[in-house]
């Protein structure tokens, strides 16, 4: 049985969250992912959920709270977003290197500068390369279905590695829309006991964490990290299909919409896709074969997936909300467009910013994308750099 | 009705103009609508311009960007009409509603000559009767139900009935002056063009 209602996606994590009613949950509130942590207090205020909350001095303390915690054998998880996802960065790579899987609501909003608190991709893109699984949701509804998978996903034995569950800034977290919640009984069956084989406060076992590695030994370690990370892949698909079991909910590493006889397909993360979707439905009403490839999973990257997916298309327009400062476009631009090379795809590529620090995007504006996509077909437009999407005119 | 509603809000940063919106979006949802209720944030304080936005549909919706052409605007705040264009974008089918202790003589001058219909509300004397407090949300968001259209009058009450109930469950006084407010705006809230 599901319940139909409606709430914000930080409402929607906070229910995920009271579902799973996790061990242990440091957290340093920073918009616009102070709610989270907000509700669950209120959670355990309230007497529904016996969660042993930590409030820290800082992001940083957050993160190495969670990592004692996760270690120590407790199931543990942190909420935040931008400059707080910065001020974690060391703890990051170590709570990734130590195998933990600890679990993490990142509200996704730009880092500073300018100072600005909206919408971005550049604080979870920033840690891209911190082994952590990054999972993407377009809306409430996928924002609440990937916590709920998280858990199973950085626990698995042939993972051991955290998990980030992003959303974008007030776009989805801020906004009421209609949701399916799943029944406690069947969701708690499904997230499970955490039962970890190797923990700190296990008894008649000692053991370290995040000891120094001598260099005969350290890359071998960040070998068998890298390796972990490949076979997530394979536990990803098969806990959504065990998820799908339960909720009748279909997820992958990605959703490919109206892409399969596609000439012109966009790809992109987060709420954005939303918008794209209701843009492909008004170019095929006028007979326009445009399509969309929504890039649920980033970390692993299924690169090879998805350059099969779009093999077939005439011109792609790859949608980045992160800059990279490279002069070479945005982070999901050149890591798919790398797996488009080696996959042999010739279709026209363009590398599209975009929604930067919350820069509105319209139906329209995803209108204009695709005829661009037409035009480079036709061998009418080339971009000799990456174009920005709606940027204001000198 | 129509398919698609789309609703814009302009208030000042404390009034309620989200809270507003956000709660017509849950007594649409309950009248079985699919919605949409966020605010725009910015560098937002007390008294600072705010805008807040509904969408209300009988589909999924799957858009994520602010309302440039929406179907009705609702201004919580007539000081805003000198230093915001409230009516950018509005529909000529469309419709503005205003809370304003100002007439229609007063009023009509600053809409930089929107052609479609004009409501006011004096949601200050609605609510000093109701409440003998000035919460404006509550009126503008009966007065905004009843013009848009997007669910009965019946349907509205009964759901408001039942989650000011639940709210208020320890304060039957507010309860009382609260439904009593949504009544009085129904009635008060007047078409001026």
């Amino acid at each position: 049985m599901a319940i139909k209602t409606r709430m914000s996606g930080n409402e929607a994590v906070a229910h995920a969250i009271k579902q799973i009613n996790p061990d242990v949950m440091p957290a340093f509130p920073i918009t616009p992912s102070t709610e989270i942590p907000q509700f669950v207090a209120s959670m355990i205020a309230n007497g529904e959920i016996d969660t042993e909350f930590i409030p820290v001095e800082s992001e940083h303390s957050a993160m190495s709270a969670t990592m004692g915690a996760s270690a120590a054998g407790a199931r543990a998880i942190t909420a935040t977003s931008s400059c707080g996802l910065a001020l974690m960065w060391e703890v990051l790579y170590v709570a990734a290197s130590s195998r933990l899987p600890i679990v993490m609501a990142l509200v996704n909003r730009g880092l500073t500068g300018p100072l600005n608190i909206n919408a971005e991709h550049s604080d979870s893109m920033g840690a891209r390369d911190s082994g952590w699984i990054q999972i993407y949701a377009e809306n409430n509804q996928e924002v609440y279905d990937n916590f709920l998978q998280a858990h199973r996903i950085a626990e698995h034995k042939d993972v051991h590695l955290p998990v980030m569950i992003c959303q974008d800034g007030f776009i989805t977290s801020h906004a009421v829309e209609n949701i399916t919640l799943w029944e406690d009984e069947p969701i708690k069956k499904f997230v499970g006991e955490y039962e970890p084989e190797h923990y700190l406060l296990k008894e008649d076992e000692s053991m370290a964490v995040g000891p120094y590695a001598v260099s005969n030994y350290c890359m071998e370690a960040k070998k068998a990290q890298a390796e972990a990370m490949v076979r997530a892949k394979q536990v990803i698909l098969d806990v959504a299909k065990e998820f799908e079991e339960v909720t009748g909910q279909k997820y992958g590493f990605f959703e490919e919409y109206k892409l399969e006889d596609a000439e012109y397909a966009v790809v992109a993360i987060g709420s954005v896709c939303g918008t794209a979707k209701d843009a492909v439905d008004k170019l095929r009403a006028e007979g326009v074969k445009a399509g969309l490839l929504k890039v649920r999973v980033f970390r692993p990257f299924p690169g090879e997936e998805m350059a099969k997916a779009l093999k077939h298309c005439k011109a792609i327009a790859i949608m980045d909300r992160s800059e990279s400062y490279s002069g070479n476009g945005g982070p999901l631009g050149a890591e798919l467009t790398s797996a488009l090379y080696h996959e042999k795809v010739t279709a026209e590529v363009v590398n599209v910013m975009y929604g930067l620090s919350g820069r509105d995007v319209r139906v329209n504006d995803m209108e204009e994308v695709f005829g661009w996509l037409a035009e480079m077909a036709e061998g009418k437009r080339t971009f000799s750099q990456y174009p920005y999407l709606g940027l204001r005119e000198a | 009705m129509r398919h698609l509603t789309e609703i814009r809000w302009h208030g000042r940063g404390g009034q309620g103009a989200k809270t507003a919106a956000l709660l017509l979006a849950d007594v649409a949802f309950q009248a079985g609508k699919h919605v949409q209720g966020f605010p725009e944030y910015g560098p937002e304080r007390m008294g600072a311009p705010i805008t807040a936005y509904d969408r209300i549909s009988d589909s999924e919706i799957r858009v994520h960007s602010n309302i440039y052409e929406p179907d009705f605007v609702a201004v919580v705040d007539d000081t805003l009409l000198h230093s915001v264009n409230v009516t950018a974008g509005l529909k000529k089918d469309g419709a503005i509603l205003i809370n304003t202790q100002k007439s229609a003589v007063e009023i009509l001058p600053l809409l930089n000559g929107y052609e479609g219909k004009v409501y006011l509300i004096n949601a200050y004397e609605v609510s000093m009767a109701a409440l003998g407090k000035y919460f404006p949300n509550t009126p503008m968001l009966a007065a905004m139900v009843k013009i848009s259209e997007v669910m009965e009058i019946y349907e509205f009450l009964r759901e408001m009935e039942t989650s000011l109930q639940h709210k208020f469950a320890r304060k039957p006084e507010v309860l009382d002056g609260n439904l009593k407010a949504l009544k009085l705006a129904l009635e008060q809230v007047v078409c001026v063009k």
